[in-house]
């Protein structure tokens, strides 16, 4: 199957009242061209669950200064003031969850587990409304896992079957979302012929990969 | 003490908390500071929530990658060794209890070892990021913080600001001076030499327990 595709072709997947994941943290590692086509796009009311809420200019918050969002579920939206407006004047719907809760909610989506078992959160706003269950003596809160209808995600370096590579501190939530949604695109800064890169420098395996895009 | 130099004097007794080979977790202000206090004969290995260990300098003006960013978004370097990963990974090894300290801001502690440093409802709002992880992970929580907010305690009987984690503070660094937080309350073991006890219990909401053994602050 050829996945290569478009940044026009991807963005026109986005349809309205999406739930989407976007890796990146602070903008780095997300699919910077991809998000400035949805934020070009018609598609509207999205959900999306990211890290933090990035720059009205770069990152997932381009979303939010698109006017495209209606819902997110991040750990931070401190570096974008619109983000913070929209919230305070609930034009813009948040569910906050701690950036390593978040981290293992998406993996659960991804790998199959009905939720994980943490003890951060608890004795805060955090636990409201969740299950707490006793381990050992110890208390734990029951997070459920989280799914989406498409992840976009940011990477170095993609093979043309959709392996892929992530440098620096790109990786962050980017591996996991690859495996939570029923869509996942990724866009690529360098896309090489498949068999250049050795299977255990693999980060994503192209399994996981619908499309891909050139960065 | 002008600021700057409250700053410096909180940063450079943290410093002395660390020890050799120690995995730390810095937060944002004076906790970025405190790698230029370290000891002589002390090297400490800095994880970054975002998905790095072995995070090295600030690098210099035009040598940045894009691909490498601390958690607070500014271009950082790697020293030989380090490794990136995954933020499942990174919050792995900080809730896992594999980070030896974590030292950061709180604008609330109390006799509990309650801390509140996330959220002002209806005035600050930016989220929680990874500090409710890191603070129940890391093995031990130093609070690096100016004693007092505009005058007003932040060393308190109990945080009514909401909380980022329950009962999870170990020492408390301040420029007045170093408590610990034990069972039996907040206990004051080194007084800064410009203060006296009164002074401290003065600007602490807290009923302070005075060590019989107190020192003056190590700087």
């Amino acid at each position: 199957m050829k996945k290569l595709i478009s940044v026009e072709e991807a963005a026109a997947m986005v349809k309205d009242g999406m739930t989407i994941m976007v890796g990146g943290f602070l903008s780095v590692g997300s699919p910077i061209k991809l998000i400035e086509a949805i934020a070009n796009g018609p598609a509207k009311d999205l959900t999306l669950i990211c890290n933090d809420a990035a720059y009205p200019e770069k990152g997932s918050g381009r979303l939010i200064a698109a006017g495209k969002v209606k819902k997110m579920i991040l750990s931070h939206m401190g570096t974008n003031p619109l983000a913070v407006a929209g919230f305070n004047d609930k034009t813009l719907e948040v569910e906050f969850s701690p950036q390593g809760t978040l981290a293992e909610r998406v993996r659960a989506g991804g790998a199959g587990l009905g939720g994980v078992l943490t003890p951060t959160g608890i004795g805060t706003v955090v636990e409201e409304g969740k299950q707490k269950i006793t381990i050992d003596g110890k208390e734990y809160l029951l997070e459920k896992p989280l799914h989406a209808d498409m992840a976009i995600l940011g990477a170095n370096i993609a093979d043309e079957d959709g392996n892929l590579i992530y440098k620096g501190t790109t990786q962050n939530f980017n591996p996991m979302m690859a495996t939570a949604a029923d869509l996942v695109i990724a866009e690529a800064k360098e896309i090489v012929k498949t068999g250049n890169i050795e299977p255990e420098r693999v980060h994503t395996p192209a399994l996981f990969v619908d499309y891909l895009i050139q960065g | 003490m002008d600021k700057n130099e409250i700053r410096q004097t909180i940063a450079r007794r943290a410093a002395l908390e660390l020890h050799d080979g120690d995995i730390v977790n810095l937060g944002i202000g004076i906790p970025t500071m405190i790698p230029n206090f370290l000891p002589e004969g002390v090297t400490v290995t800095l994880q970054t929530e975002n998905g790095m260990i072995g995070m090295g300098p600030t690098p210099e003006e035009g040598k940045e990658d894009q691909n490498m960013i601390n958690a607070g978004g500014g271009f950082i370097t790697a020293v030989d060794g380090a490794a990136s990963f995954s933020s499942a990974t990174s919050f792995g090894i900080i809730r896992g209890g594999h980070v030896d300290a974590t030292i950061l801001g709180a604008m609330q502690v109390d006799e509990e070892g309650d801390l509140a440093n996330w959220m002002i409802p209806g005035k600050l709002t930016p989220g929680m990021g990874g500090a409710m992880d890191l603070i129940v992970g890391a093995k031990r929580v130093i609070l690096a913080m100016e004693h007092t907010q505009k005058g007003n305690p932040k060393i308190l009987k109990k945080c009514n600001l909401p909380l980022t984690a329950k009962g999870q503070v170990n020492l408390i660094i301040t420029e007045m001076g170093v408590m610990e937080v034990t069972p039996k309350g907040i206990v004051l073991k080194e007084l800064h030499p410009e203060f006296t006890v009164e002074d401290v219990q003065a600007a602490t909401e807290a009923t302070l327990i005075i060590a019989p053994d107190l020192k003056p602050m190590q700087l």
